[in-house]
């Protein structure tokens, strides 16, 4: 989130697509009533009406995977109708920024587009051709009354201009008269003062377009002035209560901690790999925060190998995995590697991908091509239990299966970090049970075995033995040593603008972090979370900031550097004065003299950056103030994004698996960048007679991920029994279904059985000429619990693909058949 | 001065934290469901689901709803079920919280009369005869605490307190919601101590949202309706 959970509450306007905040996000509820109670509309944009559209303003529903069309088609509206916020949209984006002539876009394709010979992505774009006009001084050119035909607001404009209500209403199958309600009431935020906020999750994300619906969104927030507002941002709603700490913390291959990029083969020095991830900008008035990314990557190096890496050894750079130039490891590309029998050796650690995974067939017979895995998780599950499954020969598999037993989280110290990016700290409840363990005293004894087994022999045994590995204390894994060395500490003594700085001591603020191994530091990002003052994230003061939003700046601690609300130096005009009089973020007190600042000083939240505002109160320019959007190299909100994988604008393309002929906006079907897997696991049928209905998947609120911790719970499962198939009566009737009955789901990977719900929540579309069904199910069940065996993941029918800037799976749109038992 | 709860349906999300906190309270056991195609359950309330959120669906003024009904007992000022059993050591009044209380005691009563006589059709009966039903959390009550399914409330759609407190914040709620929903009504709020705020047509929320003369779940036998003339009479004579 680009804001805070709390934060909801101050919104004019919430639009909760993508995402089932009621159901899934129960406590979200509390802070989306208070924001109803102050006079805020709730609209909900959802394939199903559910628990959340229950509660909503407005309702309507668009079949699944349309959203880019749909958000489309609101951008059209926004700039038919003038409403966006004009000086947010000249000062602080892309909009001004001239686009080069090699740009081009035609019929679904952007320019410097090459088809992929070999997959599993299908394509991809040299985007050389999407870069910016620079000057002679290498600053973009910026047209700021957008009037420029190749500025990005020119372009938007021509490339929105094919999004008329007719056709994105052929797409969706939304109402052309539901259409203009949401755009009308989301767009009335444009004005000053007012503020909208987007709640979604994983039905945005998971999609082969996913990362093209956030930015859509992004864009309309953009124009309409709600980044960096109270009440405003683009909100991501995580799916686990420390899904945002894992991230942060480079659970995902493709980074480091804090979103440092991983080393490819061809960076073979460490002045290779900074060079290579540190942007340049010309541009005097552009914070470019991460030229700062040096500092950040050897502080990262001296937390891992300590006095070991030193600046002869690179700090220790070469000891690192490389990952091979182009080439891809995310969680499908590793679990098709295991399928070629590829990878020998898994752990499953904290996770069930027998069920949790898109196309789980295939996840499970991979799992039966391993020599060993090692399950650790709470309790045994569908993973590790993967040999005796449904359709599984015990006698024919040969994978030796490992579990260790791990502690459940309130038995562990540490801390966890929500979706609103604040770290919480929790102490320690009863200790853990039996012979189980929290995860920190597991990987500790593990890393403590494998260093002394590299001792004695071993191939390049150097980056094991000087690996730092100390975060215990009397044998115990110490979580504040962890969280210590995450924070970073001074490596030697250090004098820093006139102050001492002992070694030892805790690095008070990133900005103190060092590229000369003077500070080591395990997510730059997390400095200022463990500070000489103490533990931050253990902070619980109940006493708000002077503006009085619900900041509550002393309670936990939220990277980056406590700011709650982040880009929020957008959340002023230009002279530094909140855009919202009553719920201002920061805003600038200065003394005036002759109509200048001559001194002065922000409140509020912790500003994007202590600069002064752009302007004086006369309207004169200042040179010694930065634009807002400080991460970005130019400063700017990127309405055009240059560096996404499947074009600079969002535009829509059908799912993979799809239910019409043809794509209503241009002569390419699928996003020509999406990633399709294609061994004989992988197979994928679109408007097929056989499979003549959408699938999608969710979840409820009594059941939790792949239902390891919820279906062992008596209670739990007495308000969900079972796996279960949401349709419209015109369906259940068109099949003879009745309410209740048991029935048959299939997509051409798999099947299994589901109880029918039989409801008016769901509603066929009409799609073009056609008549669209739609069915959903939750993906919370797996066959070793309940005990009959029955009930299993939805996993087994979704589909082999994925989104190409995260490879994340379309699990929310693929086709299925529904047939009686 | 006794206690009170209001539940403003119209804030409720039937996330259902409510049903599961009151199990946990009470450790009651689950019951083995199955699904009937739709996402209430279990189906009614029994001697272990002290608490049950209804769910409908329904189509009115030409847009969907589903409406979610958090049933309880309500914890009547002058307690029809009460009357009915005459027996303080089966059915009594905890006159300082008004909490309306079985104890084990209530195996010696007529489970049907004692369901017929409740205008909420609340109380029921186990296999052991005992007859059982939300106790009010009067435990946690005189422990300082709320009850549980105030406290597992995410959204505030439900409210505890001393009852002039509860009914003037019930008061100020039917004038907020009524601007939204203009045939919101609150129900019996002058009988019971837990006041249901509801949007629409209570019927449409549950049969007895409402307090209603019913039959009973096998009819009205002639005892039940002999005691149910003289139950008035009956009460006046045990409070004399």
């Amino acid at each position: 989130m680009t804001n805070h959970w709390i934060d909801l509450k101050n919104s004019d306007c919430i639009l909760i697509m993508g995402s089932n905040a009621a159901e899934n996000h129960p406590i979200s509820f509390k802070y989306v009533t208070q924001a109803m109670e102050n006079g805020a509309t709730l609209i909900n944009v959802d394939p199903r009406f559910t628990r959340t559209s229950a509660r909503a303003d407005i309702y309507t529903a668009l079949r699944s995977g349309t959203d880019i069309a749909f958000l489309g088609g609101m951008i059209k509206y926004i700039l038919d109708n003038n409403l966006y916020n004009h000086e947010y949209t000249a000062e602080y984006t892309n909009a001004g920024f001239i686009v080069g002539k090699a740009f081009g876009f035609n019929d679904g394709l952007f320019s410097g587009y090459k088809k992929n010979e070999e997959g599993p992505s299908m394509g991809s774009y040299d985007k050389s051709t999407w870069a910016f006009e620079m000057d002679a001084d290498g600053v973009p050119k910026i047209d700021r009354t957008l009037k420029h035909d190749r500025c990005v607001f020119q372009l938007m404009k021509k490339h929105y201009e094919r999004y008329d209500l007719e056709t994105v209403s052929r797409i969706t199958g939304t109402s052309k008269q539901d259409l203009l309600t949401v755009y009308k009431t989301y767009s009335a935020t444009g004005k000053k003062g007012q503020a909208g906020t987007i709640m979604y999750a994983m039905g945005w994300t998971q999609h082969t377009v996913g990362t093209q619906m956030i930015r859509t969104m992004a864009m309309i927030q953009l124009m309409l002035g709600n980044m960096g507002v109270a009440g405003g941002g683009v909100n991501a709603l995580r799916g686990e209560s420390n899904v945002q700490g894992s991230t942060d913390h480079c659970l995902l291959w493709h980074i480091w901690p804090g979103y440092l990029k991983i080393p490819q083969s061809s960076n073979d020095s460490l002045d290779a790999y900074n060079k290579a991830y540190t942007p340049v900008s010309k541009d005097p008035l552009s914070a470019n925060w991460w030229q700062n990314y040096p500092r950040y990557s050897v502080s990262l190096l001296k937390a891992f190998f300590g006095e070991a890496a030193t600046r002869d050894n690179q700090f220790g750079y070469n000891w690192l995995p490389k990952v091979d130039d182009g080439k891809v490891y995310s969680w499908f590309d590793l679990f098709d590697a295991m399928y070629k029998g590829n990878i020998k050796g898994f752990f499953a650690w904290g996770q069930n991908p027998a069920c949790s995974g898109s196309n789980a067939s295939k996840i499970r017979e991979a799992l039966g091509k391993l020599d060993w895995m090692v399950n650790t998780n709470i309790f045994d599950n569908e993973t590790g239990s993967f040999w005796k499954g449904p359709g599984m020969d015990p006698s024919k598999i040969g994978t030796e299966v490992f579990m260790l037993p791990a502690a459940v989280s309130v038995e562990k110290e540490g801390s966890i970090t929500n979706s609103g990016r604040w770290m919480q700290w929790r102490y320690q409840g009863p200790r853990p049970l039996g012979n189980s363990m929290p995860d920190g005293d597991i990987i500790m004894r593990l890393g403590h075995k494998i260093k002394e087994l590299y001792q004695s022999s071993g191939e390049f045994a150097d980056p094991i033995i000087n690996l730092k590995w100390d975060y215990e204390t009397h044998g115990e894994f110490d979580a504040h040593k962890a969280a210590k060395a995450i924070n970073g500490t001074f490596t030697q003594d250090t004098t820093i603008k006139d102050k001492v700085y002992k070694k030892g001591a805790l690095v008070p603020s990133f900005a103190l972090l060092q590229a000369d191994g003077s500070t080591a530091s395990g997510n730059w990002l997390y400095c200022n979370s463990y500070t000489e003052k103490g533990n931050m994230a253990a902070r619980r003061s109940d006493k708000d900031a002077p503006n009085n939003i619900g900041l509550y700046p002393e309670f936990a601690w939220c990277w980056p550097v406590n700011r709650r609300i982040i880009y929020n130096r957008a959340s002023v005009d230009l002279k530094g004065q909140p855009w919202d009089e009553k719920d201002w973020v920061i805003r600038y007190q200065g003394q005036v003299d002759d109509g200048k600042y001559v001194s002065g000083k922000w409140v509020g939240d912790v500003p994007d950056g202590g600069w002064s505002p752009m302007q004086n109160p006369d309207g004169t320019r200042r040179t010694d103030t930065k634009h807002p959007f400080i991460m970005r190299k130019h400063g700017h909100g990127q309405i055009f994004g240059p560096g996404r994988a499947d074009g600079p604008f969002p535009e829509h393309y059908e799912p993979l698996e799809c239910p019409v002929e043809k794509n209503y906006l241009s002569s390419v079907m699928v996003n020509p960048t999406a990633v399709v897997y294609s061994t004989k696991a992988d197979a994928h049928a679109t408007y097929d007679p056989r499979f003549p209905f959408v699938g999608t998947t969710y979840r409820v609120s009594e059941h939790w991920q792949t239902g390891l911790m919820t279906r062992p719970q008596e209670w739990l499962m007495e308000l969900q029994p079972s796996m279960f198939v949401e349709m419209s009566e015109e369906l259940a009737k068109l099949r003879g279904i009745r309410n209740g009955e048991r029935v048959k789901v299939a997509s051409i990977r798999g099947a299994l059985e589901a109880t029918a719900i039989v409801t008016k929540r769901f509603k066929p579309f009409k799609i073009g000429p056609d008549t669209v069904h739609e069915i959903g199910i939750p993906w919370h069940f797996g066959w070793r619990w309940p005990e009959t065996g029955t009930e299993e993941t939805a996993n087994l029918l979704t589909p082999p693909a994925g989104d190409p800037n995260t490879r994340i799976p379309e699990t929310k749109a693929f086709m299925v058949n529904v047939t009686k038992l | 001065m006794t206690k009170a709860i209001l539940i403003d349906t119209t804030l409720c999300t039937a996330c259902r934290a409510c049903q599961v906190a009151c199990k946990q309270w009470h450790d009651l056991p689950a019951e083995q469901t199955t699904n009937v195609g739709s996402f209430q359950n279990p189906q009614d309330l029994s001697d272990r689901t002290y608490k049950l959120v209804r769910m409908t669906e329904t189509v009115i003024e030409n847009r969907l709803k589903w409406l979610f009904f958090p049933d309880q007992c309500r914890h009547c000022l002058d307690a029809p079920c009460l009357s009915m059993a005459v027996d303080e050591s089966a059915i009594y009044r905890d006159d300082l919280t008004g909490a309306i209380l079985y104890t084990r005691n209530t195996r010696h009563l007529d489970p049907e009369e004692i369901n017929v006589s409740c205008p909420y059709d609340i109380p029921r009966a186990g296999n052991d005869g005992i007859i059982a039903k939300c106790d009010f959390c009067n435990d946690r009550i005189h422990n300082g605490l709320k009850p549980a399914c105030v406290t597992a409330c995410p959204t505030g759609a439900m409210q505890f307190g001393d009852r002039e407190d509860i009914l003037s914040m019930a008061d100020d709620r039917l004038k907020r919601v009524r601007k939204k929903f203009p045939g919101a009504s609150l129900l019996n709020p002058d009988e019971v101590s837990v006041i249901y705020l509801v949007a629409f047509d209570p019927s449409v929320y549950s049969d007895y949202a409402v307090a209603q003369a019913h039959q009973g779940r096998g009819g009205i036998s002639r005892s039940v309706a002999l005691r149910k003339m003289i139950g008035p009479l009956a009460r006046m004579m045990h409070i004399g």
